[in-house]
């Protein structure tokens, strides 16, 4: 049972094919057996995983079990939950116990999923292949001498080897949607606002958002009835219906108007994952969409745009870790000068102080307006783009990463290589839409994700879309043998 | 100071020397004020702001800056400061941002501060002060925005350590910028003290110098009087008492004069005035001034404010000090001194309308409330709202003063039993007998008892030693207890010794 869905668990529970309790020890289980190899879980949480377990079951017997009622699932550890320790995968947050849960921790709690644990991740989310992480770098199930992508690598590869149904991530520049392709999962960003942030820990405010990280699209429909909505402790989402996912999962595509931007099927694209990519958009000519080309000329800004904007606010956001209220500390500083140094100098990674220099810098008065101004009017112009591309067509379609899995330790020294494997994520953030990662194909025995992206608030058409392709593929099924036992 | 004018004269202090020897010198001075805003809760927080609580029992986990909170604007603030705005006759911008300001400190739990930097929730607006000399002048206030204020450090008490109180974290404050209109000690003190006025009527501030509530940083130039651009600035910081602020500026302008006499230049700098030694001193000069990084908060959204809402807050302006104060001297006809005193506390003004209410001629009224009244409430360190006597107990003891049940001594003494009991003073006049003797053949009685038991002092009145009336009027008084009325006893003796 380990290789179901959300959805068939929750239908074996229902049919009493199982008890929660059952598929908690079984989840357990394998973390056990196979996390000391993936380094996927930064924290588990036996003892209340089994008692939410165990509170579960009763609402099955008294009939009030919901659709997630039961559903082990882990949440990224970047999510406060209260009472357990919410790292950020940082040695400044590896004492910190937060006093208050999530909100999208406490809506899925409310709605009965079994916390896991906490997954592993780049240290404040800030990395693209999980390496960048106090705990160590986890590693890709479908080869374990690669990495899983990141920022949300800990969710990925646990869901990859099904060592749970199920994780939750965070999208900042695609670190849901780059960590899903890479290990053949679907993983949806949603629309900016859409799902709270609130105890969500602040890598960059404008570009931060939460999502599911999932076996299927039907999966992905079923947690984002939960996780989306209004909420009035975070001033940036959005008071706007959320609708019933799974209602408009079988949709018929036909006539979908389908846009491949140009620029993210350049020459420099590697043949090998055009023509999975292009297998992809022959399967959704078949089921009727209409296929078209789009261009989306600033695109190329996008990783300079990204890193002044995203370091500019993470230097802000990160300034509350000086060892003062909570979190590491140095010890015996001398000064309050020597305590801030110290304390962020021992307490921060590397990948997250070139952030915080970087951020620093494009802020200052006088690099301000060649960069952070600049870049706001950039992004405006950006935006500008994909409203007119989604004038002629309702979604976009393109590779999700410029390549399969890349070796662990292989770009760790080069940023810049490092920073371009986000290129086609980025601009998503930047333009606040929706974008879901769908398995697609295999390059050379790596999975590979194909990125379908909305205008604003259709997270129900790109959820539709995924659907039917996976009703006509068996890709998403596909599991790293060696943990498929 | 953000003006631009005094931006752009940071560089212009040289002066032909020929000019020096012609010229007097004149000041310019602008004022920050930090007025702190009487909400329940915090301005990005739920938590409360009452003053003096138990150290860090008043911060939450937004105050705290724990990992993942958020701010959320506090409605009521805005109200504020819009209410502000339109007592100021300022533009207010139909959009407005709020901008993060980033520093380290022990007692900034985030990093930085949530301010308006470019978009202030207030524009340009104006207020008038009456100056001493009877003149009024208007002053431009450049800018007024709303951001939080920092927690406190304290330095006592912790061996080696300092102790971080954030039970001030993130109370809501209104900076309120002037521009350089002011030119001397006396006119920012008039200014703060219009302004002051001017928030405890509108009810947003309590306006307590002592708790903090009511801040001011002034920037001080000085300049010939011929001279167009301004003089190098100083910034003087936090300064929380009216006599504090003419003194430090007084003290600034000096010192300024003097270097520049002596032909040296002002260092364009942030000082603190010691109120000890009374005198300001270097904190910061420009050169190490702080790049705050100011930059759009990405966690809170504009605040947009329609015309509609503007309205609606208009209906909610109480009656401005200037105009209750014109309004006192042609209702009541009190001259500009009581009128401007009464209107100076918007409670002290409604106090008085409650008395004269009650039928109370209004300068007994003025008397009373300013004499009496002020000094025992001042003695009981008491604000008017917490008066032990209330208007209407007040107007029914100058009732009888003013039907001439009672004589304006005998008053003070029910004045007094007033503020002891629950009593009112005619119950008080009742029970002590206290009315007034006005039964011409009882006061004659006492006069003749007292003529008889001074002879000789008679005689000595008779022979024409006519000082001795007095003598005679003290004891018939004192005799009645007070209560005859001075004017009936002094026809009445005057026709028994005379006749």
């Amino acid at each position: 049972m380990h290789n179901y869905t959300i959805t068939e668990l929750s239908n074996a529970l229902r049919a009493k094919k199982v008890s929660s309790t059952e598929l908690t020890q079984l989840f357990l289980a394998r973390i056990d057996k196979y996390d000391k190899i993936l380094n996927s879980f930064i924290t588990v949480t036996p003892s209340l995983a089994l008692e939410q377990a165990k509170r579960a079951d009763l609402q099955y017997q008294n009939g009030s079990a919901g659709s997630l009622t039961g559903i082990p699932f882990a949440h990224k550890d970047i999510f406060c939950t209260a009472g357990i320790k919410t790292s950020c995968a940082s040695k400044m947050l590896a004492n910190f116990v937060a006093p208050y849960d999530a909100t999208l921790v406490s809506r899925l709690n409310q709605a009965g999923t079994v916390l896991l644990g906490k997954t592993n991740m780049d240290e404040f989310a800030m990395g693209s292949s999980n390496e960048n992480s106090f705990y160590g770098a986890v590693k890709n199930p479908w080869d374990i001498s690669r990495v899983p992508g990141g920022s949300s690598g800990g969710s990925s590869a646990a869901v990859a080897a099904r060592l749970t149904p199920a994780a939750t991530g965070t999208d900042t520049g695609g670190s849901i949607r780059q960590p899903a392709a890479l290990c053949n999962l679907t993983g949806l960003k949603p629309t900016y606002g859409r799902v709270s942030r609130y105890g969500l820990i602040a890598f960059a405010s404008s570009l931060d958002q939460a999502g599911p990280m999932t076996q299927t699209a039907e999966d992905a429909a079923l947690l984002m009835n939960v996780m989306a909505g209004f909420d009035e402790k975070d001033s940036t989402s959005i008071d706007q219906p959320v609708p019933n996912y799974m209602l408009t999962l079988n949709d018929s595509i036909a006539g979908l108007k389908i846009g491949l931007p140009k620029e993210y099927f350049s020459e420099d694209l590697d043949p090998k994952v055009a023509a999975t990519i292009q297998s992809a958009i022959k399967l959704y000519e078949k089921l009727g969409a209409k296929i078209s080309s789009v261009s989306l000329p600033n695109c190329h800004l996008v990783i300079p745009l990204y890193y002044i904007i995203a370091s500019a606010e993470c230097s802000s956001n990160l300034a509350r870790y000086d060892g003062v209220r909570y979190g590491y500390r140095c010890s015996n500083p001398t000064d309050l000068k020597d305590l801030y140094e110290r304390t962020r100098g021992e307490g921060f990674g590397d990948e997250v102080k070139r952030r915080l220099l970087m951020g620093t810098y494009v802020l200052s008065a006088d690099s301000y307006d060649a960069y952070y101004a600049k870049a706001q009017k950039i992004r405006a112009l950006l935006i500008e783009e994909f409203k007119q591309a989604f004038q002629k067509v309702d979604i976009l379609l393109g590779p999700t990463t410029p390549t399969t899995a890349f070796k662990l330790g292989e770009k760790i020294n080069d940023p810049v290589s490092m920073y371009l494997s986000d290129i086609y994520t980025i601009a998503i953030n930047l333009a606040g839409l929706p974008a879901i990662s769908i398995p697609a194909g295999f390059v050379e025995g790596l999975p590979l994700g194909m990125q379908l992206i909305g205008s604003p608030f259709t997270e129900e058409k790109l959820l539709n879309a995924a659907h039917r392709y996976q009703q006509e593929t068996d890709w998403h099924k596909k599991i790293p043998e060696k943990f498929n036992l | 100071m953000t003006s631009a004018e005094h931006k752009k004269s940071m560089y212009n202090n040289e002066l032909e020397s020929s000019e020096k020897l012609t010229n007097t010198w004149e000041s310019v001075i602008g004022l920050e004020v930090h007025v702190q805003l009487s909400t329940q809760s915090k301005l990005f927080s739920g938590a409360a702001t009452a003053y003096g609580a138990e150290p860090n029992t008043q911060a939450c986990a937004v105050d705290l800056a724990l990992p993942g909170v958020l701010p959320v604007l506090n409605a009521e603030a805005v109200n504020m400061a819009i209410k502000f705005g339109l007592s100021i006759q300022a533009n207010i911008p139909h959009y407005s941002i709020f901008a993060r300001k980033n520093y380290f400190y022990p007692d900034l739990p985030k990093g930085y501060q949530i301010s308006q930097h470019e978009n202030p929730i207030i524009g340009p607006g104006h207020l008038t002060i009456a100056l001493e000399n009877g003149e009024q002048k208007t002053i431009r206030i450049t800018r007024a925005h709303l951001e939080e204020d920092a927690g406190k450090s304290l330095h006592e008490g912790f061996e080696n350590m300092s102790g971080i109180d954030l039970n001030r974290a993130g109370t809501p404050l209104l900076e309120i910028v002037s521009e350089p209109d002011l030119t001397s000690p006396k006119e920012a003190v008039v200014y703060l003290k219009t302004l002051h006025t001017l928030v405890r009527y509108l009810d947003i501030s309590d306006g307590n110098l002592q708790e903090g509530s009511f801040r001011c940083d002034a920037n001080v130039s000085v300049r010939r009087t011929n001279q167009k651009q301004l003089g190098k600035r100083v910034e003087i910081k936090n300064l929380n008492s009216f006599r504090f602020i003419e003194k430090a500026i007084q003290y600034e302008i000096d010192r300024q004069i003097g270097i520049l006499e002596m032909g040296g230049s002002i260092n364009q700098e942030t000082r603190l005035y010691d109120t000890d030694k009374q005198e300001t001193r270097p904190m910061r000069s420009k050169e190490d001034a702080k790049d705050y990084r100011y930059f759009t908060d990405p966690d809170l959204c504009p605040v947009v404010i329609n015309a509609d809402f503007i309205e609606k807050i208009k209906q909610t302006l109480p009656e401005l000090p200037q105009k209750k104060h014109v309004r006192f001297q042609t209702d009541y006809k009190l001259n500009a001194y009581d009128a401007s005193l009464l209107t100076s506390v918007r409670e002290l003004a409604d106090y008085f309308e409650e008395v004269v209410k009650e039928k109370v001629p209004a300068k007994l009224a003025v008397n009373w409330i300013m004499g009496e009244l002020a000094a025992a409430l001042n003695k009981s360190n008491l604000s008017i709202l917490e008066s032990p006597i209330n208007a209407k107990r007040l107007a029914g003891l100058l009732q009888r003063i003013a039907d001439h049940t009672i004589s304006s001594t005998i008053a003070k003494d029910v004045f007094e039993e007033l503020w002891l009991s629950n009593k009112n003073s005619d119950e008080i006049i009742q029970e002590k007998n206290l009315q007034q003797v006005t039964d011409q053949s009882t006061i004659l009685k006492i006069i003749d008892e007292i003529l008889k038991k001074y002879p000789e002092q008679l005689a000595d009145y008779k022979a024409g030693k006519d000082k001795l009336f007095g003598f005679f009027v003290g004891q018939v008084m004192k005799a009645s207890g007070g209560k005859i009325n001075p004017q009936q006893l002094n026809n009445l003796l005057k026709e028994k010794l005379d006749h």
